[in-house]
């Protein structure tokens, strides 16, 4: 009987010290204990290729140790990452281990238990007096990881994990002291939307919670369809539970019955964690009817998305929940008042949900002394592009992004110089090295014409032409135009056919001002912000970087030298050497012969301008020049063999 | 039913439909049943016939029309509307050139080409031997390991225009260890 009586909490309580015991098992085996991350990035980079590897060798040596796979810690540079709990040792994290540097790790750390590997060693997971640490290297001293504190530390596929470092306490909590307690934290705690506008999602949960229409609806929109940024699918893939549990807390706080989770269909391994994840949830009745004996209820299921780019916006999203196109639908309605059949409904970024169980754990003002005034918290980014270690990166609000790049970053690669850093994706822009003392907050971003978007942040160098990006991602955004709206749908395609024509050297100057003409009216005419962000890479690649465009049309000259049609390919005679062949036999065109003094030229003819010589030529000789524009080769006077002394050269 | 539709198409349509296709349509006629007849389900079912046969054949698109009660013009509006949606049959080893930002900027497109010169198809096509098949992705989220192509559920990371032509071969070499196998097996069988 005193079962019925006992609270959420105590509920709770039950599950945790269960799951505890099991982590503690773990933590304190007898036996090595192997982490591998095995999100999708990992097994891209061949994290499975690593754990057959570390099972032939254990095998083969008759050594015993646990193999669990954990998600993703987001340092895609060092990818496979490996975590060893060797007895007697602090975890370590080790970087790029294969196959081969499995079994290396197995024989000389696991079987003498002697020698820890250095060479591949980042560092040890907590201080310790004989290893480096994390906390000593810059990625890991400036994050500040609130919603990926776990990510790659546990198994997604164990709720047990989740539970026993405090999972799902704050939905017991919210459990306890009611959906409308909930609501006052995360208002108060004034958390913004992270898919990209920044709306307060306190606000938009208010809205629907006095709505009196039910049954309401809570969605997770993780149908992230932004070409560079992937860290919805990391959370989904990494923490499963920490989302649910978000979810199911929006749900309490707005008094929604059912919750979806729309993730897009080219993340199977996301569906099947979350799918996974749901079933364990429901198993202890975090999820389900009458949750941990609070009466409140929740059925969630999944939902797969068909890759459309415009059904992040939340009215068209509800379209393709219905059955239909996915087009946006005029606002209001708002989804919050009428939305999914026409009932109340809040579709909530993941990272927004994610960040939910933290706010309600720690305290609103907790969360707010993260972060600035105006956006607290944290901000998500994959940093991409010409930077020394890429990954995802969590940062508090309001750092420059000078200090995520150079600082957290390691700055640009190879010693090159940085040119622009590309944010929020197709509705984002590209800032130039000048503006990097730009916070990061959704308003400061909004004023210098980009977007924090979701969050991709593309680091580009000398070598990355700015028009031919601004091509790129009209070029997207035009395919991913769902036709509704004119301006948007004949917008866009007018604005890639200048661009595409200013990158092959036909633009004309007049078609500038046709460009910001165009642009100031899809952001007029466009319904959803698909249309309104779609000019942001145009727009700031304008005004920040004129002059490429200038050089694109008056001197048909390309500065990066990027763009093909722009560009030629020749080998400089002087340093060329005789008789390497390493260009010949890379060019995928049979571009390249031997001239007659057995040096290489290229024909421009067959050329397509790959650059794959410019990779091929050894460094020491590094003869293969790149110009533009293409009159720019010099006359060497080069000729190809004749027939005899091919023959000659043959014979050889 | 698939008889019926087949009689409705005129000369060239129905020779289109070859004996793997018929196959194809006779399977989702027998899976149909098992389906929802809800309009808003018409996303699921799609993607349902889709996993399981590769592709959306024309024809099936008539019958899940049918299913739901609902136009074929609206069951190709929305086959035609989302990405993930095919109406030509796979290649045996579908090749997947990534372009999204970060692969682009380091050269995804001249990959792509190289495979549409390689491979004698372009982008979106099947090669006439169903061996290979060729599309381009927004974004595999694999942006750290770039220029990235995902060959059949591989993925290959760094890749340069050279390596093309090692990737195929490699699957060439395969391919022809396989058939030797295939016959050494069959010689000794007799």
């Amino acid at each position: 009987m005193t079962q019925q009586t006992n609270s959420p909490k105590e509920h709770l309580l039950v599950h945790a010290e269960r799951a505890k015991e099991r982590v503690k098992e773990l933590k304190e085996s007898p036996v090595p204990v192997i982490y591998v991350g095995c999100a999708t990035c990992g097994r891209a980079a061949g994290a499975l290729a690593t754990i057959a590897g570390f099972e032939e060798v254990l095998k083969d040596n008759g050594i015993e140790a646990r193999i669990e796979k954990v998600g993703c810690l987001g340092h895609c540079y060092a990818e496979p990452l490996v975590i060893i709990q060797n007895p007697g040792f602090p975890a370590l994290l080790y970087q790029k281990i294969g196959a081969g540097e499995a079994g290396i790790l197995v024989r000389s750390f696991l079987k003498d238990g002697s020698d820890p590997c250095y060479e591949y060693l980042i560092g040890a997971l907590e201080a310790d007096e004989n290893f480096p640490t994390l906390m000593d290297y810059p990625r890991y001293l400036y994050e500040n990881r609130v919603v990926m504190e776990h990510c790659g530390l546990i198994d997604p596929d164990e709720i047990d994990h989740y539970l026993a470092v405090g999972g799902y306490l704050s939905l017991a909590q919210g459990l306890e002291k009611g959906g409308e307690w909930v609501l006052d934290e995360v208002k108060s705690a004034n958390l913004r939307g992270r898919g990209g506008a920044g709306f307060p999602a306190g606000r938009k949960w208010e809205i629907a919670r006095k709505v009196e229409k039910t049954p309401k609806t809570v969605i997770c929109n993780g149908d992230e369809g932004d070409p560079g940024a992937y860290m919805d699918r990391t959370l989904l893939e990494s923490n499963p539970h920490q989302v649910l549990e978000g979810l199911a807390l929006a749900a309490l706080a707005i008094g929604a019955e059912r919750a979806l989770l729309y993730i897009r269909a080219e993340y199977p391994l996301a569906v099947k964690i979350m799918e996974r994840a749901i079933e364990q949830a429901r198993e202890k009745n975090l999820l389900g009817d009458d949750i941990l004996g609070s009466g409140f209820s929740l059925e969630v299921s999944v939902f797969q998305g068909s890759g459309a780019f415009v059904c992040g916006e939340e009215t068209a999203l509800i379209e393709s929940l219905a059955g239909n196109r996915g087009m946006p639908q005029p606002r209001p309605p708002y989804p919050a008042v009428a939305g999914l059949d026409g009932l109340p409904t809040v579709i909530n970024n993941v990272k927004t949900l994610s960040t939910v169980p933290s706010i309600i754990r720690n305290g609103h003002q907790w969360f707010r002394s993260i972060g600035t005034e105006k956006s607290p918290g944290t901000a998500i980014f994959s940093v991409v592009g010409e930077v020394e270690y890429p990954g995802l990166v969590e940062v508090p609000m309001g750092v420059t992004l000078e200090h995520l790049v150079v600082d957290v970053c390691g700055g640009i690669k190879d010693g090159k110089e940085l040119k622009a850093v590309q944010i929020g994706g197709p509705s984002g822009g590209c800032l130039p090295a000048s503006l990097m003392e730009t916070v990061i907050d959704f308003d400061s971003l909004k004023s210098v014409g980009a977007m924090m978007g979701s969050g991709g942040l593309v680091v580009m160098n000398e070598d990355t032409c700015m028009v031919e990006v601004a091509r790129y991602f009209t070029d997207f955004t035009q395919g991913e135009s769902c036709g509704k709206c004119t301006f948007c749908r004949i917008g866009t395609r007018h604005l890639r056919d200048i661009l595409h024509s200013i990158t092959i050297g036909e633009g004309k100057m007049e078609e500038l001002d046709d460009l910001e003409e165009i642009c100031e009216a899809v952001i007029k005419g466009s319904l959803c912000s698909l249309g309104k962000t779609a000019p942001n890479p145009v727009l700031t690649t304008l005004r920040f970087f004129r002059d490429e465009y200038v050089a694109h049309i008056e001197e048909k000259r390309c500065p990066a030298k990027m763009c093909r049609p722009l560009i030629a390919f020749y080998i400089d005679l002087e340093p060329c050497a005789r008789g390497c062949d390493a260009c010949v036999a890379c060019c995928p065109t049979d571009a390249i012969f031997t001239t007659s003094n057995r040096k290489k030229a290229i024909d421009q003819e067959k050329c397509v301008k790959c650059g794959e010589c410019v990779y091929a030529c050894p460094p020491e000789y590094d003869a293969v020049r790149r110009v533009s524009p293409p009159e720019m080769i010099p006359d060497q006077g080069v000729k190809p063999l004749s027939e005899t002394e091919k023959e000659k050269e043959e014979s050889k | 039913m698939l008889d019926q539709l087949l009689a409705a198409l005129n000369e060239t349509e129905r020779a289109a439909v070859d004996e793997e296709e018929y196959q194809v349509l006779q399977a989702v006629v027998d899976e149909l049943p098992a389906f929802s007849h809800e309009v808003s389900q018409l996303i699921p079912i799609l993607q349902e016939i889709q996993g399981k046969h590769g592709y959306l054949p024309r024809l099936a698109l008539n019958m899940v029309a049918d299913h739901v009660q609902t136009s074929i013009g609206k069951v190709y509006g929305i086959a035609t509307f989302y990405n993930q949606f095919r109406f030509n049959p796979p290649g045996r080893n579908p090749i997947k050139v990534c372009l999204g930002t970060a692969c682009h900027v380091k050269g995804g497109e001249i990959l792509l080409e190289n495979f549409e010169r390689r491979l004698q198809i372009k982008v979106g096509e099947t090669s006439d031997d169903r061996e290979y098949s060729l599309e381009r992705v927004a974004c595999i989220g694999c942006c750290a390991l770039a220029p990235a192509v995902v060959v059949g559920e591989k993925v290959e990371a760094y890749v340069t225009p050279s390596k093309v032509e090692g990737i195929i071969t490699e699957i060439e070499v395969r391919n022809e260890m396989a058939a030797r196998e295939q016959a050494k097996n069959d010689a000794t069988n007799e």
